[in-house]
């Protein structure tokens, strides 16, 4: 430095440096994990109860007005009446996938075997997506815990679809007034007290809805007991008087899916084959969300340090201005050309 | 003041032509992706919901727009006057990178139409990095403008708005340094979400401070590369002298980011990753590769000296940090699902019509404004080369 | 299956000379022809096959049947009575000769069982003998007994002499409705009862009669018992589900179900599993052929109520009516999308070719760049040394 005042440039950029400490340890930075709220609902879907009949698939798309989803290498003889979606769409909110392994001969078997999985949004408890919707369009309903969408406040910047641990929002991109598509849990037809559309059709109790309470018990139960035990499976809601399924329990992979998952989810997974096979993404227990947050407020919160850096910069500007313009003018640049 | 002066060149020229055509071509597509939607020209998908045109056209463009930036720090802040004469040319390249590259972000936006949402305080998600970036970004453009502003009052008087200006520039210039440290440094946060859907070889706690750091490097770059391919090109006095002074400090700080970043790497043990023969190692390795051969460059006396290999490392830094900025938003990312992507003809001609058109903008302007410094008319010029 | 691919034969000549005079107790060579094809056809095999059928049928040695009745409820003879094409009648008189009926024979008592072991003893090693219900074990065998010998006594007895075995009917097959739990009785299937000779099981509740007869008439043509799968039943008619044949499965894989009898659903005709079908895991041709010849959906579901699975062992008189049955899916259908199916748009022609393009602008304007900054140094040092 020349012949600036050494004093007043540590003060400004004293004051430019105050907030900005950075962090040594992730989890020390990240803020609090969400809580489960109190009324919390979820679902309970164990892949081997599934038979893979795409009622659920059906029954979604009927409950919420969504089109057939036509695959681009079928749409030479499906004429438009025959839903087959191969994936999460702008159309379509829940899909049915299979794992296949060499001679998939058997239901639920690792080698030489098959299952089924239901793909749909998870309602995570610390949700992702609403931590980093700019406008508020994905929002967690404190009672129940679904997150929903609402297209009129949605820009379409899909932060959510790049931020979701699970690839589960969809931006319709072939619609130019296209929005986002996920599941919403059929909030439309739980505030009148109904069952999702999914776990009403299901006939097998696969996908099972009910308080996230009693399907932590329900899974529990499911896990504790010996494979071949006879078993009712509930179907519908859990606490329903539906007929149950009644079958025998079959040899669970260990663990309930979506338990810990980014921080735990309201939709959980039981399953006869380990979980990365079934392509649910193997997830930590640390909410994305958490840790995003936790850094954007240690250097902004309440905006403390921007503004402090603020009044640093403008004082050191406004010292040093009048110096570095008058330092071009000829005379001052001596033989410089 | 200063002794800047509209260059005397045709606005009309084989370069402007074709880059004004290639604007056009982006042009027509951004028509396209308006009334067919992002489907019918990108090859987005939901893996790879952000494609070129946020990773380039935004965040590598507003990086390569913070030369305006680097220039305040060093001139405003740190009182090197002598770098004075390359303010201009920097703010108009800032200037540019980032009114286009807000731009883009609005071609890429789903719901264009109800952008405006971002701005009413009823739906305003303060948790949300990209609440901060949109409002930090759309607040920089105009402090850029303002910034600019005088390089227009030279052109056409308006008395009142210079008195303002004068009397209060020394605000908007401290924004002009305070707000990229922001939204640069959120662009790395808005990474942290993706966890682990991006390669532990860039997903760190450290995103926020490393792509600050880089922007600022890639601010500098520009200028360097800037002033030397102006004045090459029209042959002009080389600011060689002038940008040697600054490039030992550029230099250290591009040793700082890498001792930064391989502390980090070395501390969760994931350099394995960088062995793994795929394609994410390959690009980390030629990533590093610039940042340390343009270090290189900087730290030696020869390559300070030197007016190509200052070149070089200045180019080097830009795409060490336009590949950075790649890796963490594209190449480095392990989606969900099993998903590839690679932009689509119509995407990149998009993104290259934006990059042509914030190429003609400039030379447009650095023709029709005072921004370049001139010499005085008694010292000896080099004979003009080919005009561009 | 060599038999029936012999083209020797011909249809049109095999009719004969006089093909509608009535020759065959009320049919003509062409009606018994015809009778014969379509019972070929049942069996999925060809014309010449059902020629040949009607050759073996019309012989003149008609072969003799020895049927005898175990725990039953006469329920799979009544459902032979109502076989139309051809009927009871034509079969009884000219295909063959039934010696021995419990329940059409016109004889009693004593009279009855001579005239029987006189037949058994002359058509020795010769007869076919068909057995109708179950076979109780328990307890030497006392809780059936006809004549004074318990049934296991005579099914020995008669199978010693029989060419062939057929059980007719679920209980005959595997046990039947008496051998639900606890099976007090210890009611066994006729093959459990003879284990050294096979059985050709004609499993169902009763079974349909076509099912019944094309097998007789395949026994009589070709000397050996149709293609059976492991538990001895014809494949031609226990080969596949009936999951696989329903009529509604369309509404199964739509998720288009009945909930309860007479709701909208079953109204409609929709899929009958929550209520209890246990289609998915039953192999039998009910759906295909109907019961009664009275035309389409002549058969439980057709009519609205779920299948029980009368010809399964696990399913029938175990499963409760209303359970769940489990779907024996064999694999998944190839349309179900796969877990790890690859997605999303790689590199295209035109896009690498803009890249390259691009990217060779870049080199090439960079290069020329560089030659000049050497050109530049050399022929202007002064003005570079004036700077400080």
């Amino acid at each position: 430095m020349t012949d600036v005042d050494r004093r007043d440039f540590l003060i400004g950029a004293g004051f430019a440096t105050a907030g900005t400490a950075v962090p040594t340890e992730a989890s020390a930075i990240a803020r609090p994990p969400k809580e489960m709220p109190p009324q919390a609902v979820g679902m309970l879907y164990d892949s081997t109860l599934c038979i893979g009949c795409k009622a659920c698939v059906a029954a979604c798309k009927a409950a919420n007005n969504m089109p057939a989803d036509i695959p681009e290498h079928l749409s030479g003889w499906n004429e438009g009446t025959w839903d087959s979606a191969e994936d999460l769409s702008g159309r379509t909110l829940n899909v049915i996938k299979v794992y296949r392994n060499g001679t998939v001969e058997q239901k639920d078997r690792e080698t030489d075997g098959y299952a089924f999985v239901k793909r749909h949004c998870l309602h995570c408890v610390d949700p992702s997506c609403v931590s980093v919707c700019p406008v508020s369009a994905m929002r967690k309903d404190p009672t129940t815990g679904i997150v929903t969408y609402n297209a009129d406040a949605c820009i379409g910047c899909r932060y959510c679809v790049y931020g979701c641990p699970f690839g589960v929002p969809q931006f319709d991109l072939n619609n130019p007034f296209g929005k986002i598509a996920k599941c919403q849990f059929c909030s439309h037809l739980q505030k009148d007290g109904k069952v999702p559309a999914c776990c009403d059709v299901c006939p097998t109790g696969a996908s099972l809805f009910g308080t996230v309470k009693d399907l932590e018990q329900e899974a529990a139960r499911r896990l504790a007991a010996p494979a071949g035990t006879p078993y009712q499976f509930p179907r519908g809601r859990l606490g329903d008087n539906r007929p149950p399924n009644v079958a025998t329990i079959p040899s669970y992979t260990k663990g309930i899916y979506g338990e810990h998952e980014a921080g735990g989810t309201q939709v959980r997974y039981l399953a006869g084959v380990p979980f990365p096979k079934l392509g649910l993404p193997t997830v930590g227990p640390q909410s994305p969300a958490s840790l995003a947050e936790g850094v954007q407020h240690t250097i902004y919160h309440w905006l403390i340090a921007p503004l402090v850096a603020f009044v640093g910069l403008a004082f050191l500007t406004r010292r040093n201005a009048p110096r570095a313009d008058a330092d071009d003018t000829p005379k001052s640049r001596g033989g410089r050309s | 003041m200063s002794i800047a002066a509209p260059l005397r060149r045709n606005l009309i020229t084989p370069t402007t032509l074709v880059l004004a055509a290639l604007a056009v071509i982006g042009f027509f597509f951004i028509g396209v992706r308006l009334i067919y939607g992002l489907g019918a020209v990108t090859n987005l998908n939901s893996g790879y919901s952000w494609g070129i045109w946020v990773a380039i056209d935004i965040f590598i463009g507003t990086a390569l727009g913070c030369g305006g930036f680097s220039m305040a720090i060093l001139v405003y802040i740190f009182n090197r006057g002598e770098y004075h004469p390359l303010v201009r040319p920097a703010l108009l390249g800032g200037l540019f990178g980032y009114t286009l590259g807000g731009m883009a972000a609005f071609t890429d936006l789903g719901r264009y139409w109800q952008a405006y949402n971002i701005l009413l305080p009823w739906y305003w998600q303060p948790n949300s990095v990209m609440f901060e970036i949109a409002l930090c970004l759309l607040a920089y453009t105009g402090v850029a403008w303002i910034e600019f502003a005088p390089v227009f009052l030279e052109r056409w008087r308006f008395p009142a708005i210079k008195r303002f200006l004068d009397r209060w520039m020394f605000v908007f210039i401290a924004l002009g340094v305070l707000l990229p440290l922001m939204h640069q440094s959120s662009f790395g946060s808005a990474v942290l979400v993706m966890g682990t859907k991006l390669s532990p070889l860039w997903f760190t706690v450290w995103l926020p401070l490393l792509f600050v750091v880089s922007a600022i490097l890639m601010g500098y770059g520009v200028v360097m590369f800037e002033a030397t391919v102006v004045a090459n090109s029209f042959g002009l006095p080389s600011e060689h002298a002038l940008i040697s002074k600054l490039s030992r400090v550029v230099g250290w700080v591009t040793v700082g980011w890498l001792v930064i970043r391989w502390a980090d790497l070395l501390d969760r043990g994931v350099v394995s990753l960088a062995f793994a023969g795929d394609l994410k190692s390959w690009t980390f390795w030629i990533e590093n590769a610039l940042f340390v051969g343009a270090a290189v460059v900087y730290l030696t006396p020869a390559g300070r000296a030197s007016q190509r290999a200052s070149f070089l490392g200045a180019v080097a830094l830009l795409a060490a940090g336009a590949l950075y900025r790649l890796d963490a938003l594209i190449i480095g990312l392990r989606p969900v699902g099993n998903w590839i992507y690679f932009p689509s003809l119509p995407e990149l001609m998009v993104t290259i019509g934006i990059i042509a058109l914030e190429i003609l903008l400039y030379l447009v302007f650095i023709k029709m404004f005072a921004v370049l410094p001139v010499v005085e008319a008694s010292s000896p010029r080099p004979a003009d080369r080919r005009l561009p | 299956m060599d038999a029936t691919s012999n083209s020797a034969i011909d249809y049109g000549a095999s009719l004969g000379p006089n093909p509608d005079e009535t020759v065959y107790g009320g049919l003509s060579r062409r009606q018994m022809l015809q009778f014969c094809a379509g019972i070929a056809t049942t069996m999925g095999l060809s014309s010449a096959a059902g020629v040949r059928m009607a050759e073996a049928a019309i012989a003149p040695a008609r072969p003799p049947v020895i049927w005898l009745h175990g725990q039953e409820c006469t329920g799979c003879t009544e459902s032979l009575l109502r076989s139309y094409h051809p009927t009871l009648e034509s079969i009884l008189l000219d295909v063959i000769s039934l010696d021995y009926h419990d329940t059409l024979c016109i004889g009693a008592g004593k009279q009855a069982l001579d005239y029987k072991h006189a037949m058994m003893e002359k058509n020795k090693g010769k007869y076919v003998l068909v057995t109708e219900g179950g076979t109780p074990m328990k307890d030497g065998g006392i809780y059936c007994k006809v004549g004074g010998k318990t049934q296991v006594e005579l099914v020995r007895e008669a199978a010693e002499g029989a060419a062939a075995v057929i059980a007719i009917g679920s209980c005959a097959s595997w046990g039947g409705i008496q051998s639900a739990d606890p099976n007090p009785t210890g009611a066994v299937g006729t093959q459990t009862v003879i284990p050294g000779k096979l059985v050709i099981n004609i499993p169902g509740c009763p079974p349909n009669p076509y099912n019944f007869l094309s097998t007789v008439l395949y026994l009589l043509t070709f000397g050996r018992p149709p293609e059976l799968d492991q538990q001895n039943r014809p494949k031609f008619a226990y080969g596949r589900l009936i999951h696989e044949n329903c009529e509604r499965r369309p509404h199964f894989d739509a998720g288009r179900f009945a909930l309860e009898f007479g709701d909208e659903g079953h109204r409609q005709g929709f899929c009958l599993y929550k209520i209890g079908c246990k289609g998915p895991e039953t192999y039998a041709n009910c759906p295909s052929i109907g019961f009664g010849d009275v035309g389409f959906g002549s058969w439980p579901v057709g009519t609205g109520h779920p299948c029980f699975g009368c010809v399964e062992k696990e399913t029938a008189f175990r499963k409760p009516l209303h359970a769940l049955s489990t779907v024996k899916t064999l694999t998944p259908p190839t349309a179900f999308p796969q877990v790890d199916a690859e997605k999303g748009q790689g590199i295209s022609a035109g896009a690498a070719a803009a890249v390259g393009v691009v990217g060779g602008i870049v080199v090439g304007a960079g290069a020329m760049l560089l030659k000049q900054m050497g050109e530049d140094k050399k022929s202007a040092p002064d003005s570079t040394k004036e700077r400080t």
